[in-house]
């Protein structure tokens, strides 16, 4: 199993590599960060130039790559355009632990900016994920155990709304009634905008009401989607001859339940899950912006727009490592869920 | 000979796209104790079903039990409540099913899924249950035991589960012992094993066995008593010496008359049934089995002939003699 | 599928048996069983005459025509659907917005229905390098979350490609790029379950008979194996068509996806929660319509997928 876990490791490496090529050159060569910067003055042509040199945006674009990967600082750099290098870079390369300094936010490193952003998408995601994982259990579980019921038949439907709606569409939806209207109709509201109330500061009862809408828009999709693929692999499971088998041992309905159906179904989702995860790291992008919540996702957007690679390229490792991860932790549960796989 | 299990007059039917099936036809039967059933047909013949039905295994949507009456221990079997069949099932009726790789959970070792009716119905504690699985698989042949005990169903042959469900069945020492062709997957020498090992059992247990096969040579070997099923009704019953000695119903003669045998020439064909097997969608009026009886007569087209005494303990739905090819 | 009896001497049997039913039947009937899915195809019957026959009633003009003056006015009886945050009629928006976001949907699927097949056909039937190098592959694009690379890709992409004229409309060139950005991330899954089902099929018996007749490879592949897993292509593809519209909408909501003016269902929202107080009728309509959408498609993938169960089709009796 060790022997295992270290060869998926080795193979992430040359993964993450390919990924992060890819995504630098794609970023590199769309847009000019420069532009945006200065805010409202006029950048002088030269000021420009020197900038661009410091940053290093005037090499090619595999230079930049190396430098991004290994840092320059063992290169020096033309900075008065003398055409003889002077000083020496000032980066240490991802390599290292340095994604650069933001293009945008100067004077903060990369690595800064996501740090303080991540704690509040982790807060966010950590607690959706719970309760997505345990309600789609349930409401999957029951679902197919009342198969073709009335129960069945409106969870069924109701999941099949929840699963095709877009996340943003219920954000707005949930907005609009939850907040919106009942604060027209003098009904206590939920908050619908950013972490905390700036008035009364960060409280742990003002981040908790302000999530409460941003969770549930999250888990409404979510949980339409899953809740259906448990309850598929559920009854893929049931009508199992084993199963039968079980009741013809004389088990309880929740015996068989619980001791032999659960564990089988439990294998492909876990799976599912396991894929999952880090694309909440991403995806919350959308609920961040509507609700304002100043997290990763809304960092990365902001950021995206105005070409910052090093915060985007950041933000993106830090997916596909999270991804890698996950995959890896995945196999091993799967690993040890299934025995079949266990003693091959 | 106490009759443990009667079984009067049962009706089965299972609702589906295409209409109703009508898979078991009023089928009447009787197991004594001590003693082995044989049942023989074709695939979908309602074997299956029959036995199925003993057990309420039937899914209730689409199936459905219309009528009859399962007597065991003087109780009639449909009418109890979930958690008496529960009780019985595994403890007083057990059953093992035809195919091993998948009538074994995979992710549950074995030993787990023996002990488990062990510790439910007999309330053994983890190491008593142990114990008794032990015994069992030593009982049905399984080698180191004891190691084997926390195998998976994977790492086992063919052979070998169908002798863990074996072990699994007789854990609670039941009366009856339903096997539902447990020998089909096999190959034909575990099949000889898994035979031998049954008897074996039986003679030491004491046991009734209910054995589902569409395998004459292995009736003749295994059973007592004989019932030949066709459509969903019983077309012959017999002792087992009678129904190869003198069998009565054109489906039973077919049967036989369709088994290789040593002696025959090389180069005489072998006989088989002409037709299909019944649409139990669209019943017929007449008999069943009329389209593909080389006895048949106008009667059989309109008419569906009722069990009648032939011999001795000997009963066949026929029009026919066929010894003398004319009306019963 | 009809049964072949092969009678020498035994006597003559009265039919009485009906042939099975051919399998395009059987998916049908089945199909119909389901009453959510048959609803989805009349839904999506609807809204297509919507998006397609509204051209009839509301020009692409009429749909351009800014007002500053009657901006976010809300639904009445000159602007059903009310008017945006310039002064657009909403209505006509959304029947030409309809139009972009369904064509979208429908050509993505096509793109990605292509790559996946492809991929995952030649990965599972020849095996070995390629297999590894194609999976390779496959598993690096998943790792790349979706939703952050079709960012990347749109903000990088969407303003370098030239507005299009078809069917006498003009399309920025956006449109181009996110179908081709939607459907070139979205194989993946797809070419896995392609390549998982060669693998398997390619050890059966009837592909060992195919080669023995001296048949070629890519006449294995695209006319023995391939229909045999058309069952997970369909119900991939139907749903496809689904994600595809909710991905250009997510994009598009974000500000990186179509631009403007072209509309799309995804377009229009973007910036509708600014307005979410005073003009849920921005949102309301075009959310809508994609959620009714996205509905459809995925009751019928849903009832497809039942009814093209293999499964069920083996044990149909």
């Amino acid at each position: 199993m060790g022997r295992y876990i270290i060869r998926r490791l080795l193979q992430a490496i040359p993964l993450l590599l390919i990924i992060s090529i890819l995504i630098f050159i794609l970023l590199q060569s769309s847009g000019d960060p420069l532009a945006s910067m200065g805010g409202k003055h006029v950048t002088r042509p030269e000021d420009r130039e020197r900038l661009a040199r410091i940053m290093g945006l005037d090499q090619p674009i595999y230079i930049q790559y190396i430098y991004w990967l290994v840092g320059n600082d063992w290169v020096k750099i033309d900075t008065n355009k003398d055409g003889i290098p002077d000083t020496f870079g000032s980066r240490k390369g991802v390599l290292r632990g340095d994604f650069g300094d933001s293009l945008v936010d100067r004077g903060k490193s990369a690595l800064e900016l996501i740090r303080e952003r991540l704690p509040n998408t982790l807060i966010l995601m950590i607690p959706a994920e719970i309760i997505i994982l345990l309600s789609s259990l349930l409401v999957g579980i029951i679902s197919a155990l009342r198969q073709y019921s009335l129960t069945d038949q409106v969870i069924t439907a109701g999941s099949f709304i929840g699963y095709s709606m877009p996340i943003f569409f219920i954000a707005l939806a949930s907005m609009y009634i939850f907040a919106v209207n009942f604060r027209k109709w003098g009904l206590p509201y939920l908050p619908t905008v950013g972490m905390f109330d700036p008035k009364i500061g960060k409280t742990t009862e003002q981040v908790l009401i302000h999530m409460v809408l941003p969770i549930f828009s999250m888990s409404v999709v979510s949980i339409s989607g899953y809740s259906r693929f448990v309850r598929s692999q559920m009854l893929e499971v049931i009508s199992q001859d084993y199963i039968r088998t079980a009741y013809a041992k004389g088990l309880s309905e929740r015996m068989v339940l619980f001791g032999h159906a659960l564990k089988n179904a439990a294998i492909p989702f876990v799976t599912l899950v396991g894929i999952d995860i880090p694309f909440l790291l991403g995806g919350a992008v959308i609920t961040e912006t509507i609700f304002g919540w100043p997290g990763m996702g809304r960092l990365f957007i902001d950021h995206l727009t105005r070409f910052d690679t090093p915060v985007v390229m950041g933000i993106l490792m830090l997916i596909s490592l999270a991804v890698v991860i996950c995959q890896l932790l995945t196999d091993i549960v799967y690993g040890w869920l299934d025995p079949r796989i266990r003693y091959n | 000979m106490d009759a443990l299990l009667e079984v009067k007059d049962l009706k089965v039917q299972f609702n589906t796209l295409e209409g109703v099936v009508h898979a078991v036809n009023g089928v009447s039967f009787v197991v004594e104790e001590g003693k082995t059933l044989g049942i023989v047909g074709e695939s979908g013949c309602g074997k299956s079903v029959t036995v199925l039905s003993v057990m309420r295994l039937i899914a209730e949507p689409p199936g459905k039990i219309t009528s009859g009456e399962i007597l065991f221990e003087g109780n009639d079997l449909l009418k109890l409540d979930k958690t008496s069949m529960q009780d019985l099932r595994g403890q007083k009726i057990a059953m093992v099913f035809q195919d091993p790789m998948t009538s074994l959970n995979p992710v549950l070792t074995i030993g787990k899924q023996i002990s488990e009716a062990l510790i439910v119905h007999k309330h053994m504690n983890n190491k008593e249950a142990f114990n008794r699985t032990i015994e069992l698989l030593d009982l049905v042949g399984i080698p180191q035991s004891k190691e084997r005990f926390n195998d998976f169903p994977h790492q086992f042959s063919g052979g070998m589960r169908q002798r863990v469900m074996i072990a699994m069945a007789l854990s609670c020492n039941p009366s009856i012992l339903i096997a539902d062709e447990p020998t089909t997957a096999l190959d034909v020498t575990i099949q000889a094993q898994i035979v031998e090992l049954t008897k074996n059992l039986q003679t030491k247990v004491g046991m009734s066995v209910i054995w589902i096969t569409h395998d004459l040579g292995v009736v003749a070997e295994i059973a007592d008593r004989v019932i030949v099923m066709y459509a969903g009704y019983i077309v012959e019953e017999a002792d087992v010496f009678n129904i190869f000695e003198n069998p009565v119903h054109p489906y039973t003669l077919s049967l036989l008359k369709s088994l290789p045998r040593v002696d025959s020439r090389r180069y005489e064909r072998l006989e088989i049934i002409p037709g299909s097997p019944p649409d139990c969608i669209h019943m017929p009026a007449g008999c069943p089995f009329m389209p593909r009886c080389g006895y048949a007569i106008e009667r059989c087209k309109v008419e569906n002939p009722r069990l009648v005494n032939v011999g001795e303990a000997h009963m066949a739905a026929c029009w026919v003699d066929v010894k003398t090819g004319r009306l019963d | 599928m009809e049964q072949n009896l092969t009678q020498t001497d035994a006597p003559a049997i009265p039919e009485i048996e009906k042939p099975p039913l051919l399998l395009g039947q059987l998916v049908f009937l089945r199909f119909k069983r389901h009453k959510l899915a048959v609803a989805g195809v009349f839904i999506l019957i609807l809204l297509v005459f919507y998006a397609v026959g509204g051209t009839f009633f509301k020009s692409e003009d009429y749909s351009l025509v800014t007002d500053s003056s009657i901006r976010l006015t809300s639904p009445s009886s000159i602007h059903y659907f009310g008017t945006d945050a310039v002064g657009r009629d909403i209505l006509a928006r959304t029947i030409y917005g309809g139009q972009i976001s369904l064509l979208i949907g429908l050509i993505a699927m096509v793109l990605e229905v292509i790559v996946g097949v492809l991929i995952g056909a030649i990965a599972g039937y020849y095996g070995g390098v390629l297999d590894s190098i194609l999976m390779r592959f496959t598993e690096a694009m998943l790792n790349i979350p979706q939703i952050p690379l079709l960012l990347v890709l749109g903000k990088m992409l969407s303003d370098k490609i030239q507005p299009i004229h078809l069917f006498g409309r003009e399309f920025s060139g956006s449109v181009i790029v996110i179908i081709a950005v939607i459907g070139l991330t979205s194989w993946m899954g797809l070419a896995r379950v392609v390549r998982a089902n060669f693998l398997s099929l390619r050890e059966q018996e009837f592909v060992t008979a195919a080669r023995c007749t001296g048949t070629n490879n890519l006449s294995i592949i695209f006319e023995h194996i391939l229909p045999n897993t058309m069952a997970p292509i369909i119900v991939s593809a139907t749903l496809s068509v689904a994600n595809a519209i909710i991905s250009e909408a997510y994009v598009s909501f974000l500000g990186v996806g179509v631009m403007p003016p072209t509309a799309t269902w995804g377009n229009m929202l973007n910036g509708a929660y600014n307005y979410i107080e005073t003009a849920p009728w921005l949102w309301i309509f075009p959310g809508g319509l994609i959620v009714l959408t996205v509905l459809s498609i995925n009751f019928i993938g849903d009832g497809l997928r039942d009814a093209l169960d293999p499964r069920a089709l083996t044990q149909a009796e």
